[in-house]
């Protein structure tokens, strides 16, 4: 399987403090912890190779938590050892950023080192929505931040856009996409804000403005309308690029392509097996090994990420995969297509825009 | 069996739920050494899980023991566990009928309850002699003088010397078993008589089949005699007989007058050995079978469904295996267009259903559907008919009936007096007349109500708890046919009648109720992909209505580091989901709706 695509994840677990909304895994830390995580990455960076063969790479994610506070310069050396043991020739290098953290000498070196593509928490172009969320930036730092990274050298940039925010509105939301194209991001991802037991919004959730679930449906979909009329496709459900700026690194993941996941709470992919290294950054510097989380791989999971993604379940490149039956699929998509949830033909199934937004319900209904 | 008459001594214990009598019959088996220790564990003569987990007797059992008096004579005691539930009335009463006395324990911190009079009422309308006994007296709360003399002023049974136990602990048993030696009066019999044998339960046993526990009254009976079932006529050769031990049956020669054993004579089926019922020797057979018996009938009805279309024939098996044991149990099929093939099953009472309930679920792992429980009402029609209906869908057309009639209950309720009020504002809520109060002492009251049966077969038990912390204890009879205004209500789902949610109600209540239905539906029926109207319908007039809005967003935008575990979980859920889902055209219900529109009070 090594001819397969395969793409490397590294978790950078720090943040200098937690928004309210988020519940994925993140702690603060010194430049000493730090460097002590550094050496614990490379370490296993070259254990995993020898395990996988020395398997090359097509794409590297830096994702977190808040990769940009590792510093330049561990940032740089981390890189050289993926390098090293996963080849990454001619892949796609990317690294998370908040925009108040992120200075132009640093992107230029970060730029200099490989990175070749940088992922901005931007949120939103309302200073007042930043506000609701906790984030430490603004707009104004936002446009900046893309603006030095654009200096810097970096061509392909995405941005975070949140939907559904406290106080949203569809011309704020407008206004935030028009702000993105402007400055001529590449790529944007826009999610839908999602309250997570356990987070700060998750105790005051009453107390939050939040949408309801007609405002919000409206909003998914209005923004799909305005990015797609500001020249960004859609091909995942919350996915949208200029023409040749999809992200292959998380094409893979909704392709069903095997992955490696390194730092606590990263997910891998390997050989028909998914597991996780635990929630606990002390747990990975002791050593401790990842979880298993079940196989995967098989048909099901296959087209349940498929059918999130604009292509959709095409029926001719799956066959080169899996054996199932596509007729079957039709039939339980038929009611889907009535309600305009779908298109379905004998090439495949794809969701719509209405589909994605009841995507949960669709997949269910296909494949269950 | 040598053991002489005046020796023996039947006797079974009586007790309000909770009050400790399968722990004071553990105590008492272990005393007279009939169990050895290892093979004691909790509450012996609770047999199945379900009677042990809820704390109550379900079926009655019997155990022979011998025990050595202070005298210095060896007795054998028969201890006959009787049913503590008003379900089970009928069979407690034929247990009783098989003893001399009987025990009556009562909780020393909560005095006398609903069963507990009850069924002392039962045990003396016997003529058994009763023997109170205080239990719990280790407990903080245990006010032992105070029950002593509400067993005097109560139940009017002196009770000063009553034994003063802790069945727990151990304390003071043997106090208990000299007063079922001195107290209890020996059996009385003639075995020169013809056979009579009183049924008081039986069991199913695959290898031996039916096996019928009796009290014989008059006459022997012994291993190849022909019995005969003096209610049907039926014949049996008789296998064997013998005594219940504590673990095992231990057969014998011969069971003479004042006994208590077992017969089995290959019967396959327990209807044919009807609780009540008498037996007699077919060559020498008795003028009069022995008084009281009579066919227990169900009051309480209910349609059982497979969650799973596949398993009815499943059900079907577990159903039949049940009333092996349990006569009092009815079954046939129906059909419903929203559940497909089913059983309409009747029932003693509410606790009855549950039990069978669980006991298919839990012994037989089958996932159900029931449908909301029924009483019987009595339609008079306008052509001069009569009808009896159980089931909403046999309802007929309201402007040919001319008048209806629904059953009605004696209801007893005891309470602290604290509780009063609230326990008045139910029984009002539930269509209750006021018949009478009573202090039972200075703070616990005895209400008296006329409810309408249909009113405490949902879920009146609960509310009753809920509203009295848990304190009041209830008991009723059933009272005879009263005349009412009765209607049909209707539940429709996107314009269709969803057949298996109708249902039969007071028409005072109707509205109330149709908006609850309503509401409950609309929490437990998912949003689909479009609008789903729900209605509530007496005839054709819709009178509560509720929407399920279109599902507008059930998305997992994010994906966290190639996390997909939840994506997966959720279509797993899904999945399973699925087979609890019920399709009425384009709509689909889980089951869980169905349930839930029989808990109307949460």
């Amino acid at each position: 399987m090594t001819g397969e695509p395969f793409g490397l994840y590294i978790h950078i677990p720090f943040c200098s403090r937690k928004c309210a909304y988020c519940d994925f895994y993140s702690v603060t830390a010194d430049d000493t912890l730090m460097d002590i995580y550094l050496s614990a990455l490379s370490e296993q960076l070259e254990q995993w190779s020898q395990r996988l063969n020395g398997r090359k790479a097509c794409s590297l994610y830096l994702g977190g938590g808040t990769p940009i506070l590792f510093g330049a310069e561990r940032l740089c050396k981390l890189l050289k050892v993926c390098a090293k043991h996963f080849g990454l020739e001619q892949a796609e290098i990317t690294l998370e950023a908040n925009p108040n953290h992120t200075d132009y000498d640093t992107l230029l070196t970060l730029r200099g080192a490989g990175y070749n593509r940088i992922s901005f928490g931007v949120q939103s172009a309302a200073d007042e929505e930043l506000r609701q969320l906790t984030r430490a930036h603004t707009a104004a730092q936002a446009r900046d931040a893309i603006l030095s990274a654009q200096r810097a050298g970096f061509e392909n940039i995405s941005a975070d856009l949140m939907l559904a925010i406290p106080g949203q509105t569809q011309q704020s939301m407008q206004h935030s996409v028009r702000f993105l194209s402007q400055l001529n991001v590449t790529h944007i991802s826009a999610y839908l804000l999602k309250i997570e037991e356990g987070t700060p919004f998750y105790e005051r959730r009453d107390a939050l403005k939040l949408p309801d679930e007609d405002d919000t449906a409206a909003l998914y979909l209005g923004a799909v309308q305005v990015l797609k009329q500001a020249g960004y496709r859609q091909y995942e459900i919350s996915n949208f690029a200029k023409e040749g700026y999809t992200c292959r690194h998380n094409l893979l993941y909704w392709d069903c392509r095997e992955y490696l996941g390194l730092g606590p709470a990263a997910h891998s992919f390997i050989g028909s097996e998914r597991f996780a290294y635990p929630r606990d950054l002390q747990a990975f510097l002791a050593g401790s090994k990842p979880e298993p989380m079940g196989g995967g791989g098989e048909f099901e999971e296959y087209a349940m990420l498929r059918l999130r993604l604009n292509e959709g379940l095409a029926f001719e490149q799956a066959h080169k995969r899996y054996a199932f039956d596509e007729q079957m699929l039709l039939k339980r998509a038929q009611p889907l297509r009535q309600y305009g949830l779908c298109v379905c033909d004998e090439n495949g199934i794809r969701l719509t825009p209405n589909g994605f937004l009841v995507s949960n319900y669709c997949i269910g209904k296909i494949l269950a | 069996m040598s053991i002489d008459r005046d020796h023996i001594r039947n006797f079974c214990i009586i007790a309000h739920i909770d009050h400790g009598k399968s722990t004071l019959a553990d105590r008492i088996l272990e005393k007279t050494s009939a169990v050895a220790a290892r093979d004691m564990s909790d509450q012996l003569l609770d047999n199945m899980e379900l009677e042990r987990e809820r704390g109550i007797t379900i079926k009655a059992r019997a155990v022979r023991l011998s025990y050595t008096a202070l005298n210095g004579e060896t007795y054998d005691f028969n201890l006959i566990d009787t049913p503590g539930h008003v379900d089970f009335n009928y069979e407690v009463s034929r247990s009783l009928a098989a003893c001399e006395g009987a025990v009556l324990v009562v909780d020393a911190s909560q005095g006398i309850e609903a069963q507990t009079l009850a069924n002392t009422y039962l045990a003396i309308d016997h003529d058994l002699e009763v023997v109170p006994v205080v239990n719990k007296i280790d407990l903080p709360a245990a006010d032992p003088e105070k029950v002593c003399h509400e067993i005097e002023d109560v139940i009017g049974l002196p009770a000063m010397d009553a034994p003063r136990i802790s069945a727990k602990a151990g304390i003071n048993i043997e106090q208990v078993l000299e007063r079922i030696v001195t107290d209890i009066p020996a059996p009385k019999g003639d075995d020169e008589a013809p056979l009579r044998a009183l049924i008081f339960d039986s069991v199913y046993d695959a290898y031996k089949g039916v096996i019928v526990y009796v009290r014989v009254m008059e006459g022997v009976v012994r291993p190849g005699m022909t019995m005969r079932m003096m209610s049907t006529g039926a014949e049996f050769t008789v296998v064997e007989v013998g005594a219940m031990g504590a673990t095992s049956l231990l057969p014998g020669d011969e069971i003479r007058s004042g006994e208590v054993g077992y017969i089995t004579a290959s019967i396959k089926n327990v209807k044919d050995t009807r609780v009540g019922d008498t037996i007699t020797d077919a060559e020498n057979p008795a003028a009069e079978p022995l008084p009281g018996y009579r066919k227990v009938n169900p009051m309480v009805f209910c349609g059982i469904y497979p969650a799973d279309g596949a398993k009815y024939p499943d059900l079907r098996d577990a159903l039949e295996k049940l009333q092996l044991n349990d006569a009092a149990l009815s079954f046939e099929p129906e059909t419903s267009v929203a559940l497909g093939f089913g059983f309409r099953c009747g029932f003693l009472g509410l606790l009855h259903m549950e039990i069978i309930q669980e006991r298919l679920e839990r012994e037989y792992n089958l996932d159900l559907v029931t449908t909301a429980p029924s009483v019987i009402y009595l339609l008079h029609m306008t052509n001069g008919n009569d009808i009896y209906i159980d089931n909403p869908t046999n309802y007929p057309d309201p402007s040919l009936i001319a008048s209806a009639e629904e059953p009605m209950v004696n209801a007893h309720i005891y309470t602290p007096s604290e509780y009063v009020g609230n326990i008045m504002d139910l029984c009002q809520e539930r269509r209750g007349v006021f018949k009478d109060m009573k202090y039972l002492d200075t703070d616990r009251v005895d209400l008296h109500y006329a409810l309408p049966l249909n009113e405490i077969v949902y879920d009146f038990f609960d509310a009753l708890k809920s509203r009295s912390r848990g304190y009041a204890s209830f008991d009723y009879e059933l009272s005879g046919y009263e005349q009412s205004k009765l209607v049909k209500l209707d539940i429709l789902l996107n314009g269709d009648v969803i057949d298996a949610l109708s249902f039969i109600v007071h028409a005072d209540k109707a509205y109330a109720r149709a908006r609850r239905m309503a509401e409950k539906l609309k929490d437990n029926i998912p949003r689909q992909m479009f609008e789903i109207p729900i209605q509530a319908a007496i005839g054709g007039k819709v009178i509560a209505r509720e929407t399920v809005k279109a599902m507008r967003k059930d998305v997992l935008a994010k994906c966290y580091g190639g996390d997909i575990t939840r994506k997966k979980k959720l279509l797993e859920k899904q999945k399973e989901g699925k087979k609890r889902m019920r399709q009425f055209g384009t709509v689909e219900v889980p089951q869980e709706a169905f349930m839930s529109v029989l808990k109307l009070d949460e």
